[in-house]
């Protein structure tokens, strides 16, 4: 007995929508394994788990709040990935752009509210792309893989924060690795009473918007495009790969930036060693969730928080650790590749 | 040993001569079908070969020839039909079980290891369950298996170090050292010159003769007609003919190949030159292992001409063409499209300037294959179609409508995705990309590799209709029929120079043989 | 300044250096058995914390530190098969395949061990390994302390070296492994099973993985942090790139860099006036400097990232 896989013929595109929702679906049914493992009543996880992250007005603009950094770190990786350049450092490009937007954030120019708000965003903006385009150059001048440098240098911004925290930047008169409180006029204001939700929200859905125009409508995205499928042949028709790539990185690590932003800007108001409990690496999985494309990804990003608002109040009402929420996002990632095989092979079982 | 090959018989059992009996049949194929999604490329074909015979397998590109042989070499199972080894019904799943029984299999594109030696690729996954790796012992059969067949390469050279021919060579002792009896050979002879193509020829000969029952699969008619005793003819997947080779012509086998009479092919009238369009003088290149694959080359190549570059594979043919492309940088020399001289290195600059590419390898460097149809026809010209500092789609679409009318590019609509179209087509999209904008000069490489029929003729009459309308063209090409029907000069490129220029309707095949094989001094 | 050059400072710096290089020694010459093979495993850095939990648990429940050493092993080589169902036998994009792999075990590492010790106020701790001089070579001075009395695993790590070579360079195993990780094609056409190699160099390379992380939190330390691995996994990821794949090369720079790990803390302790983050960021700034260096010449095994199939006509 053995496994045959053969190319199937392409899907219609609407059964390639569904697949991300079946891959959600399947991996909520998996999460009773570990709910169970951990001694959860099924029923009553299932459900903090959703009252918790929309069950209640308060609760729905959380999961918001949540997911706008997610929408950030997954445009970035997507929009990464489209072009293969593999942008593993979104970590590292988001605590670039807090840095940045905290030090815009505590020294803010006597200017308008508007002015200091533009001036944060593209700090952070910048930052972060400045951080992703090391190792897109060392990717183009020296043919150092991306996947490695990326990484290693999300480990280099860390500590580069942490020296900041515990020096230049750290608050007086503290023991503790945190900035001083950025400003006022430096933060970002709440758009709805009664909650958190901020401008960040409305910036990251204009991301959205942003990204889908540029992989559509432009030269940009399309170059990008032709870059990840076929560096050689985007080559040969006479696209400057490497100046792709550069650009990409730029763009990408700018997004990531942008989430750093949004943390200290929105919700911190101070920089924190734990800033980020990993944004830049669930982006990952949310842009792969979405399939590289941006409105998938902000709705992969928006399950995620549902995922991770609700497994807070989960664990409190049930007893199952928070970390299940990074274990449903591993199996979600699992799932999602398994199915994305799945529209493109049949598996056969074949006698032999 | 029977000193000489007994008689072939086409199927009858005939009263041996000399005491001998018939030869048996080592090999027998029945009903074998195989389909691959929607193509189906052996349709109940039934073969047989037998012992100490040189068969061959004709056919043009796409016939099925290298499926069905895969399936005898345990690479592909077939949906239905049955194998045969020695009269004993056989089940394949994997090579292992093929060479267990003997049978080794020469591949068209290599299976070796390029950084690996000689020896290592010939050992590899032969250990016979040891677990520590014998290498003298292995040396030494090899040594002896060298000389007994007459093919000489160093063991211990590593592989990239060899010629296209040396190469083959280790290929053949990969089998000959697992004890081959069957040995099957795909398009041997499209990578070498007339001269290793006589000496795998005497190979051949010396294994039939020891007993060896031998499948050569090609699709050139007059190679058929000199090694093989009987040819087996497949047409779209369809086992077609058989005949002994003694007892048919060169033409009845094109005929029986395509399925239909072809006349014998004219050569289309030959063009009048103008001005060079395309110069190079001078070019130096290197190749990806630092040694220099160009040396010194200088050509002119006028309008309406047709220069055709002869020569074996590996003789700098790729990093010339690459040079041209502006894929790859030159280390001196001058390259100039129409009077100016292009940026090296700059595929834009190609581009921009007038020329047509054809890349050697459509699917890695000409096409993107995940992309649309439409999307990879405007893959140099993109930015042409913006309004407002955007993409205009609907531009793009009528332009690529276009295309696929004038060019009848079979597809399912501009939007489908490249990967689904067949060969022929998606040489087309190139075609179609690179020749619709009446390009001065046009260097095409190997353009016609694994097409059918129909589809290289259809390069062959779109490359002659750019010459009509005035182009230099320069056509890279390992095929030395299209060469001699196509070309107004013919060129021979040998290790990096060009060894002689002959006009393209007086040279001699004998001419251009010697100067691929690299022997400079002229024919009597 | 002078404290640098004593005997004491030497020869403690250079048994440092062979702690700490070794979770990456095993990091390195597990990654490169799978690479050789042509899969890149991302996955390294979860299962090194997979095993480095496992190992401490099964510690802590059965007092037996080498039967946690054997579980470290097990589970890693658990998740490198499931590496190799997703990227070998499915096929699936390696690199995704791995960061899956690292980003699930991540959590599931930490989801057990919260449910297995909840949140204490003092985490637990095991008694460690200790550590096992070698009679007369241990006596000989500086090298015998630095290189001599060290954990039993560190030995391991350091014969693992010579043997991953031999069974790369000299054994039939080795030549089909090599030849799987260039010319998948060229091994198929032999009778070796690809799918199979590739499988089987995964899973051993994760028992090493894992064997690596166990060390961490059973001879190096004592307890369990979620950040005990602390991207040594992909600094082995980066060694297998600098030592161009070669067992022996990228033990040494996985030695270069237990070195910079073991400088930086001692000097540290000396007072240069150095913040103490910025020596945190010196090897990881090192390990890129490294790669460029050798970005040049180096040749991965060609058939890397790419999954063999038969085939497909169509």
């Amino acid at each position: 007995m053995r496994m045959i896989i053969t190319k199937r013929a392409p899907l219609p595109g609407w059964v390639q929508v569904l697949v991300p929702v079946g891959a959600i679906l399947v991996t909520l049914l998996l999460s009773a394994v570990p709910i169970l493992f951990a001694g959860g009543d099924l029923w009553l996880s299932y459900t903090s788990l959703f009252k918790g992250a929309l069950g209640t007005r308060y609760n729905f603009l959380e999961t918001c709040v949540k997911a706008a950094p997610l929408t950030f770190t997954g445009l970035a990786v997507a929009f990464a990935f489209r072009a293969k350049f593999w942008n593993i450092g979104a970590e590292g490009q988001l605590l670039a752009g807090a840095i940045a937007a905290t030090w815009v954030g505590i020294s803010a120019p006597a200017l308008p509210k508007v002015a200091v708000l533009i001036l944060v965003c593209a700090a952070g903006f910048l930052a972060g792309g400045l951080w992703a385009t090391v190792p897109a150059l060392l990717k183009t001048k020296y043919r150092v893989d991306d996947v490695v440098t990326t990484l290693l240098l999300n480990y280099v911004m860390w500590h580069i924060m942490g020296y900041l925290l515990f020096g230049p930047l750290q608050m007086p008169n503290s023991s503790w690795p945190r900035s001083p409180a950025i400003l006022e006029i430096a933060r970002f204001p709440v758009l709805l009473a009664r909650s958190r939700f901020h401008l960040g929200i409305v910036l990251a859905v204009a991301a959205v918007l942003i990204v889908w125009f540029i992989n559509s409508k432009t030269v940009f995205g399309y170059q990008a495009r032709a870059v990840g499928v076929n560096p050689r042949a985007a080559a040969f028709g006479g696209i400057n790969v490497d100046s792709v790539i550069i650009r990409t990185a730029l763009l990408s690590g700018g997004l990531a930036g942008m989430a750093g932003v949004g943390e200290v800007a929105a919700i911190h108001f101070h920089l924190l060693m734990d800033i980020s409990p990993g944004f830049g690496y669930s982006g990952i999985v949310i842009a792969m969730l979405g399939r590289l494309h941006p409105l998938g990804t902000a709705l992969a990003a928006f399950f995620f928080s549902v995922i991770i608002v609700g497994a807070q109040s989960m664990s409190r009402l049930t007893g199952v650790p928070t970390y299940i929420a990074e274990v449903i996002q591993g199996m979600a990632l699992i799932v999602m590749l398994i199915a994305l095989l799945l529209t493109e092979y049949r598996i056969k079982a074949v006698k032999d | 040993m029977p000193a000489d090959r007994p008689a072939m018989s086409a199927g009858t059992e005939e009263a041996p001569a000399s005491g001998h009996t018939a030869p048996a049949c080592v090999v027998e194929m029945r009903s074998i079908t195989k389909t691959f999604l929607d193509v189906t490329a052996n349709n109940n074909v039934t073969f047989s070969l037998r012992e100490g015979e040189i068969c061959a397998l004709l056919g043009e590109n796409g016939a099925g020839k290298t499926t069905l042989m895969n399936i005898l070499f345990g690479y592909y199972a077939a949906d239905s039909g049955e194998i045969r080894i020695g009269g004993e019904k056989v089940s394949f799943s994997s090579p292992k079980d093929a060479i267990a029984c003997r049978i080794g299999m020469v591949h068209q594109h290599f299976t070796l290891v390029p950084s690996q030696t000689v020896l290592e690729n010939v050992v590899v996954g032969s250990g016979g369950g040891k677990f520590f790796l014998d290498l003298s012992g292995a040396r030494k059969k090899l040594l002896d298996l060298q000389e007994r067949f007459g093919l000489s390469v160093d063991p211990d050279a590593p592989v990239w170090t060899l010629p296209i021919g040396g190469q083959q060579k280790v290929e053949i002792l990969k089998a000959l050292y697992r004890d081959a009896r069957i040995l099957i050979l795909d398009e041997p002879t499209a990578v070498l010159a007339p001269l290793e193509t006589r000496e795998l020829f005497a190979t051949l000969r010396t294994l039939a003769s020891e007993g060896c029952s031998i499948i050569f699969i090609s699709h050139k008619l007059y190679e058929v007609m000199e090694i093989a005793d009987r040819v087996v003819v497949l047409t779209k997947g369809v086992l077609t003919a058989e005949r002994k080779v003694s007892e048919t012509s060169e033409r009845e086998l094109a005929n029986l190949m395509v399925g239909r009479d072809l006349a014998e092919k004219k050569r289309p009238p030959r063009g009048s030159p103008g001005k060079p369009l395309l110069e190079i003088r001078g070019l130096r290149v290197k190749n990806d292992r630092n040694l220099e694959a160009v040396k010194d080359l200088s050509l002119d190549i006028r309008s309406g001409e047709i220069m055709g570059m002869a020569g074996v594979s590996g003789n700098g043919q790729r990093e010339l063409a690459e040079a041209l492309f502006g894929l790859r940088r030159p280390l001196s020399g001058c390259i100039s499209v129409d009077g100016r001289p292009l940026p090296p290195a700059r595929p834009k600059a190609s581009v921009e300037s007038g020329m047509g590419r054809i890349p050697e390898d459509r699917m890695t460097t000409g096409l993107l294959l995940e992309l649309s149809v439409e999307e990879n026809l405007v893959l140099e010209n993109h930015a042409d179609f913006r309004t407002l500092g955007m993409l205009d789609h609907v531009a793009i679409g009528r332009h690529a409508e276009r295309l696929i009318s004038d060019f009848s590019i079979k597809t399912d609509g501009r939007t489908a995705k490249a990967q689904t179209l067949s060969g022929g087509n998606l040489q087309k999209i190139i075609l179609a990309r690179e020749l619709s904008a009446s390009p001065k000069v046009v260097v095409a490489a190997q353009p016609t590799r694994g097409l059918d029929v129909g589809a290289i003729e259809y390069v062959h009459w779109r490359i002659l209709d750019a010459r009509a309308s005035g182009a230099a063209i320069l056509l890279i090409s390992e095929d030395l029929d299209e060469i001699f029907q196509l070309s107004d000069r013919i060129a021979v490129m040998y290790e990096g120079r060009i060894m002689g220029i002959a006009d393209g309707g007086s040279a001699s095949r004998e001419q251009i043989g010697l100067w691929m094989s690299g022997v400079n001094e002229p024919c009597a | 300044m002078e404290q640098v050059f004593t005997i004491t400072f030497i020869t403690g710096l250079l048994a440092a250096m062979m702690r700490m290089a070794t979770p990456i020694i095993f990091g390195t010459l597990g990654e490169i058995l799978s690479e050789r093979a042509g899969v890149l495993n991302l996955g390294i850095e979860g299962i090194m914390l997979m095993g480095a939990m496992t190992g401490f648990l099964t510690t802590l429940t059965t007092g037996s530190l080498w039967l946690g050493v054997a579980a470290a092993a097990l589970v890693g080589a658990l998740l490198a098969l499931f590496m190799a169902f997703l990227a070998v036998y499915l096929g699936l994009s390696q690199h995704v395949s791995g960061l899956g792999i690292t980003l699930f075990s991540t959590g599931l590492a930490m989801f057990i061990y919260r449910l297995s010790v909840g949140s204490p106020v003092n985490p637990p701790t095991v008694r460690p390994f200790t550590q096992a001089a070698i009679p007369f070579l241990s006596e000989i001075p500086v090298i015998g302390p630095a290189f001599f009395t060290q954990y039993t695993l560190v030995y391991w790590a350091f014969l693992l070296i010579p043997a991953l070579w031999v069974l790369l360079y000299r054994t039939t195993w080795g030549l089909a492994i090599r030849t799987v990780g260039e010319n998948p094609l060229a091994a198929d056409t032999v009778g070796i099973n690809v799918n199979l190699v590739r499988t089987l160099c995964l899973a051993g390379g994760g028992a090493l993985m894992g064997i690596g992380g166990a060390f961490l939190t059973l001879a190096h330390q004592n307890m369990f942090l979620i950040d005990v691995v602390g991207g040594r996994g992909w600094i082995s990821i980066a060694m297998v790139i600098f030592g161009n794949w070669d067992p022996a090369r990228g033990a040494a720079g996985a030695l270069i860099f237990g070195f910079l790990d073991a400088l930086q803390l001692r000097l540290q302790g000396l007072g240069f006036d150095i913040p103490f983050h910025l020596f945190l960021l010196i090897p990881y700034l090192m390990t890129v400097v490294a790669l460029v260096s050798v970005s040049r010449r180096a040749a991965a095994p060609a058939g890397l990232l790419k999954p063999y199939r038969r085939e497909e006509k169509g």
